[in-house]
């Protein structure tokens, strides 16, 4: 438990050292507010024409969904991988990964037939 | 030996030092970070410079030694700009987002063996956790957040562009990053970092040819696949050329960060280049045996005990940075479609495959009697010059026609405007509406 709060010093430290520099920035930088067009969007120097944002397309959800499988699958492998070199765990362990693994290969391959991994 | 292996710490020895010991890891590991960054920006523009037949920086300081000072010190001094159209609260926590995870991942990174610092013993490393590596995974995935909330708090095109483009490149690479490392957990049999860097300490007898001889300790010898994946998948998850698709500035004027200005702007930069020190180290530490000294050097006896560990440590991040800069400056930006098809079709496939072949392999050794070495003579060897053969005798696929073939021919040669005698094929409602004219027209024949 400690080591986490050690981690956790280091996370307020390194806030408070951000949040210091910010007020050191704050107070060195100039403030001119903007004037003259300064606080428009940025698009090269032409007067930006509409927003950014805009309708896409709904099937970008696919790319979601597999990054929720295949990501899953990766923590499901590293409880697997740390302990299969313990005694007990064999060709069982193994059979049983492979079977999980081998299923959500099919995934892949079943997108990838879809052309769902085509971009353009 | 006995000597050298009480040096190395277990998971037992942390959490166990006095609250100023951890005030100065902490400090020193804020101070590490920071002069590496400084100086990886500096070695990079010298680097590159020398690649492209320049001096580089040369200005400031001793040779240009300061410059990257000089640079961030400019930064705290520039007009910061808070676009109109921005989200306000975000536009400001993105960079915080972006950079305090970044420090946060080198608090698991082991630096060197147990040292004594004013009378007290204790690992050069802040802490160490059961679940070490998972820190550093989480903490490359939460400065992603930075990256895509920046883009789409600045209110304008190109940076949300760039940040969509950011948690696609995310997606594909992490997981391709996440399955490499899986192999180094089934030969270590821990997610400690310091314990990895122990299990890397000296290789397994492999017998070959009927000889005996010390294998290789390192993963990076050892699983060359996994060492391949995650060098490709790192480059993928820092953002960097050839994969730093998010700022391609051809495309997209900055990036995700072409709204952000002086300090803000300056964090975005510090988390890039600290991610690269910490993926370097992160590299050294699952593949390239932490802070062991490297072969020729580890054959006089205290190389790897007291601070000397820190030096090869260091050189070995050092040696991280220099290919993160020696890839920017040789190779040309991928194009979008190639970097995704490459992480889905090429990296999580073989990653995935690799896993399982590693674990067969082990269960082979171990409940069958086959000796590794064997396997990997009779069984690897075939296999590779079978990949090999394929690749090489695969029929090279016609190349696709380039725009100017792909334009049927003209007496003009016209491109790549229209050309000048181009027919246009009526449209169908004009067919239509002639259609129907010309049924009125021959007799008023009505439906």
């Amino acid at each position: 438990m400690s080591g986490y709060l050690t981690v956790g010093a280091l996370l307020v430290v390194g806030i408070a050292l951000i949040a210091g520099a910010g007020a050191l920035n704050s107070m060195l930088s100039p403030s001119r507010g903007g004037g003259g067009g300064g606080l428009t969007t940025y698009e090269s120097g032409v007067d930006p024409v509409g927003e950014g944002w805009a309708q896409s397309q709904i099937r970008y959800y696919v790319y979601a969904f597999l990054y929720v499988v295949l990501a899953v699958e990766a923590v499901f492998l590293f409880p697997w991988a740390t302990i299969f070199g313990d005694p007990g765990f064999g060709t069982t362990a193994l059979v049983e990964m492979g079977v999980f693994v081998g299923l959500l290969a099919l995934v892949l391959l079943y997108v990838w037939r879809k052309r769902v991994l085509i971009w353009t | 030996m006995s000597n050298l292996a009480a040096e190395s710490p277990t998971l037992a020895d942390f959490g166990t030092d006095v609250w100023w010991i951890i005030v100065i890891k902490v400090v020193g590991i804020f101070a590490l970070l920071v002069a590496l960054t400084l100086f990886a920006i500096l070695f990079e523009r010298k680097v590159v410079g020398r690649m492209q037949q320049r001096i580089g920086p040369n200005r400031v300081g001793p040779r240009g030694g300061l410059q990257s000072l000089a640079d961030g010190l400019k930064l705290a001094f520039k007009e910061d700009i808070m676009p109109a159209l921005a989200d306000k609260p975000i536009y400001f926590l993105a960079p915080v987002i972006a950079a305090v995870p970044a420090f946060l991942a080198f608090s698991v990174i082991p630096i060197g063996p147990i040292v004594s610092i004013f009378g007290e013993r204790t690992p050069l490393q802040l802490t160490d956790l059961p679940v070490g590596v998972l820190i550093v995974l989480a903490c490359s995935a939460m400065g992603v957040y930075g990256i895509v909330l920046a883009g789409w708090a600045s209110g304008s095109t190109y940076p949300l562009l760039g940040s969509l483009r950011s948690a696609a490149q995310m997606i594909s690479y992490e997981i391709a990053m996440g399955l490499s490392i899986v192999a180094v957990f089934l030969y270590a049999g821990t997610m400690s970092t310091s314990g990895i860097v122990e299990a890397q300490e000296s290789g397994s007898e492999v017998s070959a040819f009927g000889l005996n001889f010390d294998g290789p300790g390192w993963y990076a010898v050892v699983l060359p696949v996994s060492f391949i994946i995650y060098c490709i998948a790192v480059v993928g998850e820092t953002n960097r050329a050839p994969f730093d698709l998010p700022e391609a500035e051809s495309e997209l004027v900055g990036g995700f960060h072409t709204e952000y200005s002086s300090l803000k702007f300056a964090l975005f930069y510090l988390a890039e280049y600290i991610n690269m020190v910490t993926v370097s180290a992160l590299a050294a530490t699952l593949f390239l045996g932490g802070w062991r000294a490297p072969w020729p050097i580890s054959i006089w006896d205290g190389a790897n005990s007291g601070w000397w560990p820190v030096l090869w440590f260091i050189g070995k991040v050092i040696l991280g940075l220099f290919v993160f800069t020696w890839l920017r400056a040789t190779l040309p930006r991928m194009r979008y479609d190639q970097f995704m098809r490459f992480g889905w079709k090429v990296l999580v496939p073989v990653a995935l495959l690799w896993i399982l072949v590693v674990a067969t392999m082990r269960v082979l050794s171990r409940e069958y009697d086959f000796n590794a070495g064997d396997i990997a003579l009779y069984v690897g060897i075939p296999v590779l010059v079978l990949v090999m053969a394929v690749v090489w005798l695969w029929p090279d696929k016609a190349p696709d026609p380039t725009v100017k073939e792909g334009v049927p021919p003209t007496t003009r040669g016209a491109f790549p405007t229209p050309p000048l005698d181009l027919v246009v094929p009526p449209s169908p409602p004009l067919i239509k509406r002639d259609a129907v004219a010309a049924g009125k027209r021959g007799g008023g024949k009505r439906a």
